[in-house]
């Protein structure tokens, strides 16, 4: 649910966590004073869990954070109403009813078809597995159209968004991966284990192309390392995860 | 990514405040999560974002100080705004905010307006007035 006032939102938010539920909501890095400084972007797509308060102090769980926290009420309020892409909106979730069994080789199942599936069968150039190749292509302009500064800025950012907080390493590939070896004993299909292999050598391949951009940006680049030589890298990152991503869309599951 | 070669680079992004989890293998050759402190690479990408960001706050400074705009402009960078931001926070059209940070049309501001900017940019009326006499940093929110 989404709310016009902020009243309203926090006395709905009290509601429910008056009745024990933990809140789901939506709120922007910017105004969260419990996070890092450098963190603090107006990104407005972060998700956290509000599951308890005292006073106006509220009990936070914000999954790029290893332990809890807490936030003022006003601060709060900021953040579930900041403006910008999107808007925020005070926009709140919480479950109605807990499954006491989950079946979660069903879930297991369904997640790794979806992935492989959005990975492999995203029509447009920028998704999935073309996404590589298509960034690679504008990785080899960005010094010539660009100029060097603006191309290291440009670069940095493929860095951060494929390294920073919540991603658990080389983009969500090691995470990935940890999700097809745990699937393999759940599952009972050992051979997802070797599937988990390559994706962490593929893993690797991203943080290695991460360290070279990131020496790259600090202008002191590896011996014979150019934008070129990233591109290389990212291309052969592309055609590495194409051929694994449609052997997780055919395996018989 | 093995365990032990999970990168501990430390440039205090992270205050001290929480580790980030890395998914890494153990002798093993199973998955565990492993708490990191920074890697060199991401603190590089990081620090240059931020240096941009601070380079136009204090760019916005030395242009209030030449009287060029007025201390909204700076307000305004400090919180990494842009006039369309700004204005949404506002409830005004862009226009309007951009036609603000010109000196002469702010100081005919009245004093509602100058309190709806400051809380909208996390500022008293008082120091909306003005800019810092040393070069300053963007920074977020502190009010709780």
């Amino acid at each position: 649910m989404r709310f016009r006032d902020q009243d309203e939102a926090m006395a709905e938010l009290d509601r429910v966590l008056d009745k024990g539920l933990p809140v789901g909501m939506l709120t922007s890095v910017f105004y969260l004073p419990y996070l890092p400084q450098a963190f603090r972007f107006h990104f407005n797509a972060h998700n956290i869990v509000v599951f308890g308060r005292k006073g106006d102090e509220y009990l936070v769980s914000d999954p790029v954070m290893d332990g809890t926290t807490t936030i003022h009420r006003r601060a709060l309020v900021r953040a579930r109403f900041a403006k910008g892409t999107p808007d925020t909106n005070g926009r709140m979730y919480y479950p109605t009813a807990v499954l006491t069994k989950a079946d979660l080789k069903a879930a297991a199942i369904k997640g790794l078809k979806r992935t492989a599936r959005d990975m492999s069968n995203v029509p447009l150039p920028m998704f999935g597995v073309k996404g590589m190749p298509y960034l690679a292509k504008k990785l080899r302009q960005y010094e010539t159209k660009l100029g060097e500064r603006r191309a290291k800025l440009y670069l940095g950012n493929i860095i951060r968004m494929q390294e920073e907080i919540g991603t658990g390493g080389a983009g969500f590939r090691f995470m990935f991966a940890a999700f097809l070896q745990e699937a393999a004993g759940l599952l009972n299909k050992p051979e997802l284990n070797e599937h988990a292999k390559e994706m962490t050598r593929i893993g690797d391949q991203w943080r290695e192309f991460a360290f070279e951009a990131g020496r790259m940006c600090k202008g002191r680049p590896e011996p014979g390392s150019t934008y070129g030589t990233l591109a290389d890298k990212l291309e052969a990152i592309g055609r590495a995860e194409k051929v694994l991503f449609k052997q997780l869309a055919k395996l018989p599951l | 990514m093995k365990k032990e070669e999970v990168p501990q680079d430390d440039a205090n992004m992270l205050e001290g405040k929480f580790k980030v989890v890395k998914y890494a293998l153990n002798e093993n050759g199973e998955y565990v999560k492993v708490p990191s402190v920074g890697w060199e690479p991401e603190n590089v990408a990081l620090g240059q974002a931020w240096d941009v960001i601070n380079e136009r706050v204090e760019d916005a400074r030395q242009q209030v100080l030449s009287g060029k705009l007025s201390p909204l402009a700076f307000h305004m960078e400090k919180n990494m705004m842009d006039e369309a931001l700004l204005a949404k926070h506002m409830g005004l059209p862009a226009r309007k905010v951009k036609r603000h940070l010109d000196p002469k049309e702010f100081e005919a501001l009245d004093e509602a307006t100058l309190l709806h900017y400051a809380d909208a940019l996390l500022t008293t009326v008082e120091e909306l007035k003005r800019v810092p006499d040393a070069p300053s940093r963007a920074i977020s929110s502190d009010q709780a």
